[in-house]
């Protein structure tokens, strides 16, 4: 099965363009779309322990021989990755299919769902750097459908400015490709890797490194490229809400963790400090955010900038410890953060009210659901043994190895803040009395939302009780990244 | 040459800075197709503007046209193509159903508390 890291981009493609045919038939659309999910994730566990056992897989495309071609390389971060937003995805649709009316199902929103998976999963697949770019469109062109989808006068409203935002960020990214073109002469990843040291004038490295930490850090919502974020992710219906917010975000920080380590870490302390600075801003930024808002969708919206501030942090410091963590981190915050939307959608469901004030009781009639919350709430702050605690604090160490004292402090401050901002929605939407009669859309349907949220929820926990199993995962995916020279040795064969 | 299309490079990011600035819709987006036309332009210029070569077409040759920026200027055209339609497609209906084009109108604060 040489070409086993292709399926988790071919299968999803195929079952999509299958849909297209047949975008009134509701029932086959989420039969398709969640059985062509689950064949995927088997073939990302197969992938998996696969490159566990063999190494770095690659897979040059019409053969032309890499640097060359464009090469598919799933070493155990990208498959470790492609198998959770595979996981991720499967979850969210199960519970759109509770979640959406019949009409809305037959407009196309799975196949659009699916795409987006293609786009994802090709991005954490591809060992050349435009490739990355054409990823990045497929799933950018699908998350654009995904946010008009419905058609109401405020969703069009943010749509123009999720959209405007990144096609100036596409048209960055394809200036930043041509001028590193321009000056290496090669787009293949592991071939840049190779013959970036090689560039006589480094400071022309650092200036694209900086072009695109811009790029990714718009998708990423670094701060100050993050304003777009709250608003235009606030008008998404729950499950493409989830979807956005679990992934999207993260390909940016993903894409950012693959150059920075692979291409632009050399030559001067300068990109190091530069990441530093957006991460503690980031992280600040979303810390305010969490605690000013009672909307509980945007409270959970500034989470994720905490949280890709607080992994962005592990990046910056480059060492085996910190990267160890941050990975971590990215595979927990995906879990929790999908989870997480899908229970304040389902809140929101109930009360026909995103504010805190018109809630509370909850949890009295729904305490599976409550409780579920707590859970997720607590494993987002990062409480042990839960699946938030380990990556923090393996990037709390890598900073303090790295003699440095005010960013972990900052992280631990922030895990404060997350916990107070999620607590808050407990206290004042489970708790207390119950302010009128719930009758929201959702009611009837809770008994079913609750299964796949339960069970994304187990998941996530699972993933903090068995954080020791992971480790030698979580390792050999980290080595390429300390080392390129594994990376190039295995896309390069001389 | 080089030198030449580099200028035009710069007045049309210049261009296209401006009208991205401007507060109606349309001029936005031609903004934003200025602004990919530039980044198209610098990608060929990026490989290097020959002209009377051909591209690689059997071995050894010296004098030659570097093929894959044209491959990539291919592939960015069509994306930013579909893009921007799709953009005019979303700001159309955007004027119908908010009944106006100006950004500025679009601010909305309601469901931001």
């Amino acid at each position: 099965m040489i070409n086993l890291p292709i399926f988790p981009i071919v299968i999803p493609a195929l079952a999509a363009i299958f849909l297209l045919f047949a975008p009134k038939q509701v029932r086959l659309q989420r039969g398709v779309a969640l059985g062509a999910l689950l064949v995927t994730f088997a073939v990302t566990v197969l992938l998996i322990f696969t490159v566990s056992q063999d190494g770095i897989m690659t897979v040059n495309l019409g053969n032309w021989p890499a640097p060359f071609g464009i090469t598919l390389v799933s070493d155990m971060l990208s498959a470790l990755l492609v198998a959770t937003s595979t996981l991720l995805v499967f979850f969210i649709v199960w519970f759109a299919t509770y979640y959406f009316s019949d009409a809305y199902e037959s407009n196309y929103v799975y196949v659009a769902m699916l795409f987006l998976l293609v786009g994802v999963n090709g991005a954490f697949t591809t060992g050349d750097i435009f490739n990355l770019f054409v990823f990045f469109e497929v799933f950018l062109i699908s998350s654009y459908v995904l946010i008009v989808l419905g058609g109401k006068g405020v969703q069009l409203r943010e749509s123009i400015k999720y959209l405007l935002v990144n096609v100036i960020a596409s048209a960055l990214f394809v200036m930043a490709v041509a001028l590193l073109y321009g000056t290496v002469g090669t787009l293949s990843l592991a071939d840049l890797a190779q013959k970036i040291p090689l560039v006589e004038n480094q400071s022309v490295i650092t200036v694209i490194g900086v072009f695109f930490v811009i790029v990714f850090g718009l998708k990423g919502a670094l701060v100050p490229l993050h304003y777009w974020l709250p608003g235009s992710y606030v008008v998404a219906p729950t499950p493409i809400l989830a979807m956005f917010g679990a992934l999207l975000t993260k390909v940016g920080v993903y894409s950012i963790l693959r150059t920075y380590t692979l291409l632009f870490d050399g030559g001067s302390a300068f990109m190091q400090n530069f990441l530093i600075i957006l991460a503690v801003l980031t992280i600040v930024i979303g810390m305010t955010g969490a605690i000013a808002y009672n909307d509980v969708k945007l409270i959970i919206i500034y989470n994720i900038m905490i949280a890709v501030g607080v992994i962005l942090y592990g990046i910056a410091l480059n060492t085996q410890t910190s990267l160890e963590g941050a990975l971590y981190y990215l595979i927990h915050d995906m879990l929790i953060k999908a989870a997480l939307f899908m229970l304040v959608g389902m809140m929101i469901g109930i009360t026909k009210s995103g504010q805190l004030r018109d809630m509370g009781g909850l949890i009295t009639r729904f305490p599976l659901f409550g409780w579920t919350f707590f859970i997720a709430a607590l494993s987002l702050a990062g409480i042990p043994p839960l699946s938030g605690f380990f990556g923090k604090l393996l990037i709390v160490q890598g900073g303090v190895g790295e003699g440095s004292l005010f960013g972990p402090l900052l992280i631990l401050l922030s895990s404060l803040f997350v916990l107070f901002s999620v607590i808050k929605i407990f206290l004042y939407g489970f708790w207390g009395e119950e302010k009128r009669v719930y009758d929201g859309p959702l009611v009837p349907y809770m008994n079913r939302l609750i299964v796949p949220t339960f069970l994304l929820v187990a998941v996530a926990v699972a993933y903090g009780f068995g954080a020791e199993a992971m480790h030698p995962f979580i390792t050999q995916a980290i080595e390429p990244l300390v080392q390129p020279e594994i990376y190039i040795d295995a896309v390069i064969k001389e | 040459m080089e030198i030449f299309v580099s200028i035009i490079i710069g007045v049309l990011t210049m261009s296209a800075v401006y009208m991205i600035l401007s507060k109606s819709l349309l001029r936005i987006i031609i903004g934003t197709g200025l602004l990919s036309h530039a980044a198209h332009l610098l990608v060929l210029t990026m490989g290097g503007l020959k002209t009377g070569a051909a591209p690689v077409l059997v071995d050894g040759v010296t004098e030659y046209t570097d093929p894959l920026p044209q491959a990539l200027v291919l592939t960015a055209i069509v994306i930013s193509f579909g893009v921007t339609a799709f953009f005019l497609v979303l700001a159309y209906r955007a004027y119908q159903e908010l009944n106006t084009d100006n950004i500025e109108e679009m601010k909305g604060t309601e469901s931001n508390d």
